[in-house]
């Protein structure tokens, strides 16, 4: 080639915006990339599309009145949501609640979190190009639950079950013999998953080695949840700081090897078989009781300051509250786990594919409702 | 090590550093931060983890609370710093725990913390281009319709 | 649309072995089209978005009406579903997706908070009270936080009614 052809033919950087609306964005999120051809040279997240200013709210809503809002945090698990917030109020009144309330939270706690993980994998399969059917499949196991949790309350999606000192309704015996037939219609399906899906050629060659946060950059980064584990950090605030009747149930804490994305999948697939067992052992030993206290509907804490958090599907959902002598919170603040998952992105991106973008942001499963809150 | 063994073990280091009365909390003097960030950061304390950092507007001084745990020791620390509303300059700790960078950004957009040394301190939920500071108790806005209270 | 029985001679075409045709307009015929062929835009805000997709899922199966192509990009989409919270940050982005449908397009509120601000309509700083403030023009409103996904199909019953009805098919 001589001189003056090279002048002609030269590469430049360019920029691109992938979203707020994206399909695979997952809610309103916005990537600016700087691309040298296919490659990713920087990517720069923008957030705040969904930016309901809950922190806000909270300052003039009476205690009980803002569980609703939890709900719309992580609108994808909004019993866990409910019970990280009704926790951190009950620790902050010093209120002891029942042990069937508390069997209870834990069979609907994990019940949800299955419904999310389901999402998580439905909506990570459809991003690496299984188009519909692994997200019908898995929307098909999901509205088994909601099912549940419509009867148990009355709503599909923002429950509002948990209550400071207790929860909403007692189970009768009819949800709990729907919960246990729940259980053994999903031990196979989650085997199928696996079957279709986990070791498909396609879909380990997409997912493999792609997106690989180390065991350092995930603490550094406070990167949470089945996130942090499947990087091979052995850490679930279930096991190591025991709330509700966790300490009572057996189960494994799943771990990844190489934390790429096809681990932080696999990770989530284990937990729900965990999370099964977990049910499984509850529902059993299930005692009879009260399932709420009577407290009234509006609190009066001294002046303190409380921080509770709790182990959600994606990660260490914390409420940091201060109270003064009135019956609002004085202040409020969520510490969401998707907030922290979503930060490190930028590093793993870095020199990989656009396409790999969508896959490494699939396998954060992040949610935008809980990200700007 | 329970928490008032972990706030001996600082204060025992860093005597201008003060623990909260009837807490565990340390509060610690804002020109400290990053030395003392720096010397939990590393064994023998190891806190590893920045979990959260929040802002309170206390009306005549607005806290930052860090709150900080070990992965590998099963602890947590929680650390304030009061800042006049004269001077609302801080160090930065986003050299030292990575989760810092946004938690910071998140602080500066809501109450007007100014990180310095923050490799990138913009807004992060409101518009570039937004005035005030939304979470201060002062803050007015004609979008804002206030509930009334009970 | 005009049915064989009304026209005379409708015992005549009976008796034609394999026989029976249709008679039309052809205004009736473009929005008998219209009416079953809804694209939507795939534009989840937030809660509702989950509900919408649930609607989408095999159980409820949005797709018996003909709205179940679900399409990424505006150009190819006739009805825009805003569904969930509109953000003070996301107004911009929403009236340019909305001028980027090709006519005729046709809007359906999804949610209180997309019709005035639902749960959020006090106290917030960011959040804009409803699609209509911002000079869109709402077709069918469904009420609920979020609605069930049945009232999204009877919502979706509702703008196909009202397309059949239309004076001016060309629109
Ligand atoms: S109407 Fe309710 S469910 Fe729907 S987006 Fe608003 S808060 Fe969420």
């Amino acid at each position: 080639m001589d001189a003056t052809q090279t002048k002609d033919i030269y590469t430049e950087e360019f920029l691109i915006n992938m979203g707020p609306q994206h399909p695979s964005t997952h809610g309103v999120l916005s990537l600016e990339l700087t691309l040298d051809g296919e490659t990713i040279v920087e990517c720069t997240p923008h957030i705040g599309y969904l930016h309901r200013s809950m922190e806000k709210i909270a300052e003039n809503r009476t205690y009980t009145q803002f569980i609703p809002f939890t709900d719309r945090l992580d609108y994808v698990a909004s019993m866990n949501n409910n019970l990280g917030y009704v926790m951190v109020v009950e620790k902050l009144l010093k209120l002891e609640i029942s042990e069937r309330a508390k069997y209870i939270r834990v069979i609907i706690a994990e019940l949800n979190r299955i419904a999310s993980h389901l999402i998580a994998i439905g909506t990570f399969a459809q991003d690496l190009g299984a188009f519909a059917t692994p997200l019908f499949y898995c929307f098909r196991e999901r509205e088994k639950i909601v099912e549940i949790f419509d009867q148990l309350c009355g709503n599909r999606l923002t429950y509002n079950y948990m209550r400071i000192g207790g929860v909403l309704t007692d189970f009768s015996r009819d949800i709990e013999e729907k919960i246990k037939k729940f259980i053994k219609y999903m031990r196979p399906k989650v085997d199928d998953y696996d079957w279709l899906l986990t070791y498909n050629a396609i879909f380990l060659a997409r997912s493999k080695h792609i997106g690989v946060l180390s065991k350092e950059m995930a603490v550094n980064y406070s990167i949470t949840g089945p996130n942090l584990r499947a990087s091979g950090v052995k850490w679930d605030l279930r096991k190591d700081e025991p709330y509700l009747a966790y300490d009572k149930f057996e189960f494994d804490v799943p771990v990844g090897k190489n934390g790429d994305a096809w681990d932080r999948y696999k990770v989530r697939i284990e937990e729900i078989r965990q999370s099964l067992r977990i049910i499984e052992q509850a529902i059993e030993a299930l005692p009879q009781g009260d399932v709420a206290v009577k407290v009234g509907r509006i609190h009066k804490p001294s002046p303190s300051e409380t921080y509770f958090r709790t182990e959600n599907p994606r990660g260490e959902l914390g409420f940091y509250i201060v109270s003064d002598d009135s019956v609002y919170p004085y202040r409020l603040k969520i510490r969401s786990p998707s907030f922290s998952n979503l930060a490190v992105l930028p590093e793993l991106v870095r020199g990989l594919k656009v396409a790999d973008i969508v896959c490494v942001l699939g396998s954060f499963d992040i949610l935008m409702g809980e990200i700007d809150r | 090590m329970r928490p008032d063994e972990i706030s001996a073990a600082i204060r025992a280091k860093f005597p201008q550093v003060k623990e909260e009365a009837g807490t565990n909390y340390i509060i610690v003097p804002k020109e400290s931060i990053l030395e003392v960030s720096e010397y939990i950061k590393n064994p023998p304390l190891s806190f590893d983890n920045l979990h959260c950092i929040t802002g309170i507007d206390r009306k005549e001084k607005i806290e930052v609370i860090y709150t900080l745990y070990s992965i590998g020791e099963h602890y947590g620390v929680t650390i304030k710093i009061n800042l006049t509303s004269e001077d609302l300059n801080i160090a930065s700790v986003s050299a030292i725990w990575k989760s810092a960078n946004w938690l910071e950004r998140e602080v500066y957009d809501l109450f007007g913390v100014i990180f310095s040394g923050h490799p990138d301190l913009r807004r992060i939920l409101n518009p570039y281009d937004w005035q005030g500071y939304p979470l201060r108790k002062d803050y007015s806005n004609p979008q804002l319709i206030a509930k009334p209270r009970l | 649309m005009v049915v064989i029985e009304k026209i005379p001679g409708a015992e005549l075409i009976r008796k034609v072995p394999g026989g029976g045709f249709f008679l039309t307009t052809s205004e009736s015929f473009l929005k008998w089209g219209k009416a079953s062929s809804l694209w939507p835009m795939t534009f989840g805000l937030a809660c509702c978005a989950i509900e919408m997709i649930a609607t989408g899922a095999p159980r409820f199966d949005i797709d018996r009406f003909g709205a179940g192509v679900f399409r990424a990009s505006p150009r190819q989409c006739d009805v825009m579903v805003v569904a969930g919270t509109i953000c003070v940050k996301m107004n911009d982005c929403i009236r340019r997706l909305y001028a980027q449908m090709p006519e005729p397009k046709y809007v359906i509120a999804l949610g209180n908070c997309a019709i005035s601000g639902g749960i959020f309509y006090y106290d917030t700083y960011s959040v804009t009270k409803g699609t209509e403030s911002l000079g869109i023009k709402v077709d069918v409103f469904i009420p609920g936080c979020p609605p069930r996904p049945e009232n999204l199909l009877f919502g979706l019953m509702k703008l196909q009614e009202k397309i059949r009805r239309e004076k001016d098919a060309a629109r």
